[in-house]
């Protein structure tokens, strides 16, 4: 079984696995569940001074028959008085040594911020996770997103912070912000040891049409709030990339946003994550979640030679560049496997009035019976010549291997946008017509 | 007329075509998706060997069919041959909490064969026995359900495991014993190639008390574990009865399941004697097989069947018909065969049935199954193990809570101790057993596996199914109500 063990920004983890900063790594009791089913790590919910919470906090998008496609709150941090919250990191670091406690940490003046990163060594934490990112509530009282979405007033904070820091420190990102490398570059000048990323997204989920309020609503009345679970992932794996790709940066990551299987997080390793937080998937499931993770990341690793979880990591980031470095003479067709097609023509449809037009339907005589291909009922039939192999059908079809994107030899070299635009300015070849 | 077989391979092979056909990937993924990953779940109490059923479909969704194959696996070393043969319906399916709000549980048993089928084809071995063994040995007598399911936990825990077996082959009634349209025999003799690599030795062909003693295996090894099951069918009784076309119902599925389906004698009228699950499954197969007509003979009513009623309704599907409150008096005979079956009406009188005078009828047909019941092994287990006790039911007496039986170092799971039970009821008693056992011989208890959707639980450590089915207790109650 390959290795799961991780070195983090000098924090040794037996798994990749910890509990993210929220509702559950709360108490001492989750953090001894967490560990009990298996996770490696849990992030405390952030500590600060003590807030007063609404009542009516969760609200999620529901697709289908899926719940909890995307999750929204309006919590705030933690509740408990920060003394609770160290005294219970101190409990659990005693019954769990070779697990990974951080502490999540949210205040304002550099006063505070040295006394909270003291006590949180002096508690015994492995590390402390500035919370930059909390986009309700608290980025109004200048904290949170606030400070996450101003590279210079990071800075500043994250200055004070390793003037105190005896332990790591890892900064947690928003992603409410135009481009996340600006952020995780002060962090780096800064001289943090570590980000993590993404926080949650502004959000509304939805809006009740009887009240015309959104949920969740506290008396009436609703306000934005941090958006999360699977919905988010493609956000939050777009900006690990960039994080991770950015020679500035150079800092190891804590990928977070969506990861709830450990498909989820062999992607999110795969472009330059560490370790992985994951919250909404155990608010839905519970941890026994973790169980899966594990086994399945690491029969994965096993299925590819991996001896450990170092020999995926940043494996895909290479591949992922600018569009003026894809291949302009690359080209693939869709292809339909008559035998599979079950007549359902959302390709023909999807092509038709939503892409290039290039899926005829025609007599489906020369095509033989069969399910999807039944007398005086017009089949779907892909004009080769004219696809774009923009991927749209084979993503509609309802059919596993129905419709293949197929490479097509053109015999051509490769040419990219910045090859061409040099060829066009050396005059060696002419402009390629418009698509007509 | 003596018998013939009666349809060409291709037909026969189509008519015993799986009734609960694999999944396809695509099918197992979107079914797995509606599956709630329940905590606690009703599904992994309804289960004797309480596989953690929710945890094993959660890893279908993910694409860890390995890791789904290792969870059911460890819980149930024969979870291929249960993902066939368990009455689903009325154990995990008949608990899913979709049932109630839906009308239509997690197809559980067709996700279970899409995992275990994955490790048989890939040849991928998910448990695995320490390479040191602990010294001691066990001897198993009976290489079926419970023996099998003895002999993979022992191992597993470092024991040397001998098996014994009279047969050819190991697998018992899984191998020999199931309706062909439910599951091969290369299921379960893949099954037993498995116990195998864990290093379980396999003896075959070999009885005991004849070619190896009790009293030696009581010498040689530290514990004995009787897995031997239920004897023939009983006797009807009847004059008749000897004619070559009156065939135990058990061995008539024997022969399907050791010749090509195409060479088994089937009749062209075949009566069925009992209305249990046995003789639905002999029915329904003698009709798959050719005969063009085949009748259930019951001394009772319907209400009183001990098959269950999704087995009774296949049973219609496939044409058979029903005669309730019915006996055979005589087996008619001419020139040395079956040429018919004299039948009285029943009437039931204060919870007796006694044959209605007068009421007689001869019914023709060329071929007979009992499917009575089958006899238990009192007198054999009484001859081998002197001092063993047996209740008043031929069952061999037991501690339920580690299968013990009256002599220390025996202990007993199966149909040799419940009576006749299912498959998988075989497999729990098989692998109590094993733990009884390993406690007997001073092993610590042994926790079972740690199962995430009982995380934390009271008793976490195994389904309460493996002692206290829930559903199916409510379930049984109801049917026998009618």
């Amino acid at each position: 079984m390959a290795d799961l063990s991780i070195d983090f920004a000098g924090i040794k983890s037996p798994n990749p696995f910890w509990v993210a900063s929220g509702p559950p790594s709360n108490t001492a009791h989750q953090a001894h569940r967490a560990f009990e089913a298996g996770w490696g790590g849990v992030v405390w919910k952030t500590i600060g001074e003590p807030i007063v919470n609404v009542s009516s906090r969760y609200s999620a998008l529901t697709l289908g028959g899926m719940k909890m496609a995307g999750f929204n709150n309006i919590e705030l941090i933690s509740d408990r008085s920060p003394e609770t919250n160290f005294d219970e990191i101190a409990e659990v670091k005693k019954r769990w040594p070779k697990h990974t406690v951080i502490a999540s940490l949210m205040v304002d003046t550099r006063e505070r911020w040295h006394e909270f990163v003291k006590r949180s060594a002096d508690c015994g934490a492995d590390g402390i996770e500035l919370n930059f990112g909390c986009p309700h509530g608290m980025c109004e009282r200048g904290m949170g997103s606030a400070v996450g979405q101003n590279p210079e007033v990071a800075e500043t904070i994250v200055g004070w912070v390793m003037e105190a820091a005896t332990i790591p420190v890892i900064v947690k990102l928003t992603p409410n912000i135009t481009n996340v490398v600006y952020a995780a570059r002060a962090a780096k000048r800064a001289g943090a040891d570590a980000i993590s990323l993404i926080n949650t997204i502004n959000s509304i989920t939805n809006v009740n049409l009887d009240t015309l309020v959104p949920e969740p609503f506290v008396a009436g009345r609703s306000s934005h709030g941090g958006y999360c679970g699977p919905a988010v992932k493609p956000i939050a794996l777009n900006m690990v990339h960039a994080c991770a790709a950015d020679p500035q940066v150079g800092l190891p990551i804590s990928g977070i946003g969506g990861i709830g299987t450990w498909r989820d997080a062999a992607e999110f390793v795969a472009l330059g994550s560490t370790s992985l937080q994951v919250c909404t998937a155990i608010m839905h499931y519970g941890f026994r979640i973790v169980e899966d993770m594990k086994d399945g990341l690491s029969a994965y690793l096993d299925s590819k030679g991996m001896r450990s979880l170092a020999d995926l990591r940043g494996k895909a980031v290479p591949q992922v560049g600018d569009w003026q470095q894809l291949d302009l003479h690359y080209k693939r067709v869709a292809r339909i496997d008559y035998d599979k097609c079950i007549g359902c023509n959302l390709c023909h449809i999807a092509c038709e009035d939503g892409a290039h037009q290039c899926i005829d339907l025609v007599d489906s005589t020369p095509y033989g019976l069969g399910p999807g291909r039944v007398p005086g009922k017009p089949v779907p039939k892909v004009r080769e010549d004219d696809c774009v192999g923009c991927n749209l059908c084979s993503i509609v079809c309802p059919v596993d291997g129905c419709i293949t994107m197929t490479p097509l030899e053109t015999g051509r070299a490769v040419m990219t946008w910045h090859d061409y635009q040099s060829r066009l300015a050396a005059g060696t070849m002419q402009p390629i017509p418009p698509h007509p | 007329m003596p018998i013939q077989p009666r349809l060409d391979a291709a037909t026969a092979m189509a008519n015993m075509a799986d009734t609960k056909p694999p999944f396809t990937p695509q099918e197992a993924k979107v079914e797995a998706s509606r599956c709630l990953f329940c905590y606690d779940a009703p599904c992994i109490m309804a289960c004797p060997t309480g596989i953690d059923i929710p945890t094993f479909i959660r890893k279908i969704t993910t694409d860890n069919l390995t890791g789904a194959a290792r969870t059911i696996l460890e819980a149930n070393v024969l979870g291929a041959s249960c993902a066939r043969v368990c009455p689903t319906q009325m154990l995990c399916e008949g608990a899913c909490v979709m049932l109630d709000l839906e009308k239509d549980p997690i197809q559980i048993g067709r996700l279970q064969r899409r995992a275990t089928d994955h490790v048989a084809a890939a040849g991928i071995d998910v448990l695995h026995a320490p390479a040191e063994k602990n010294g001691r040995t066990v001897a198993i007598l009976g290489a079926g359900p419970a023996g099998l399911g003895c002999a993979a936990e022992l191992a597993r825990l470092g024991y040397a495991v001998t098996v014994y077996d009279k047969k050819p082959a190991g697998g018992g009634l899984n191998t020999y014993g199931i309706a062909y349209y439910k599951m091969r025999p290369e299921v379960s003799l893949d099954e037993v190639r498995m116990i195998e690599r864990l290093g379980v030795t396999f003896r075959y062909g070999v009885e005991i008390g004849r070619d190896v003693h009790a009293a030696d295996l009581l010498r040689d090894d530290h514990a004995v574990f009787i897995g031997v099951g239920l004897g023939g069918a009983n006797r009807l009784g009847i004059s008749g009865e000897d004619l070559p076309e009156v065939v135990d119902a058990l061995d008539f599925i024997e022969w399907i399941h050791t010749r090509p389906l195409e060479a088994v004698p089937v009749g062209r009228r075949v009566v069925v004697l009992g209305c249990g699950n046995t003789a639905i499954d002999a029915v329904t197969q003698a009709k798959r097989l050719g005969a063009d007509e085949a009748t259930i003979v019951y001394r009772r009513g319907a209400a009183e069947m001990s098959a269950y009623p999704f087995e009774y309704d296949l049973a219609k599907t496939d044409g058979a018909t029903f005669l309730f409150d019915t006996v055979p008096v005589e087996v008619v005979a001419k020139d040395g065969h079956v040429a018919g079956l004299r039948l009285a009406k029943t009437a039931v009188r204060d919870g007796r049935v006694s044959v209605v005078p007068g009421s007689e009828w001869t019914h023709a047909c060329d071929m007979v199954l009992k499917a009575v019941g089958q006899e238990k092994q009192v007198g054999l287990l009484e001859r081998l193990f002197p001092g063993l006790k047996v209740d008043a039911k031929g069952r061999v007496a037991h501690d339920p809570a580690t299968m013990q039986t009256s002599l220390p170092k025996v202990f007993v799971g199966g149909d040799a101790a419940s009576g006749g039970r299912e498959v998988v009821n075989a497999v729990a008693e098989g692998k109590k057993a094993a733990l009884g056992i390993h406690a007997f011989l001073g092993g610590t208890a042994a926790g079972g596996v740690l199962q995430p959707s009982r995380l934390g639980m009271p008793d976490g450590a195994v389904g309460s199914g493996f002692d206290h089915p829930i559903r199916v207790h409510e379930l049984e109650a109801a049917l026998k109500q009618g």
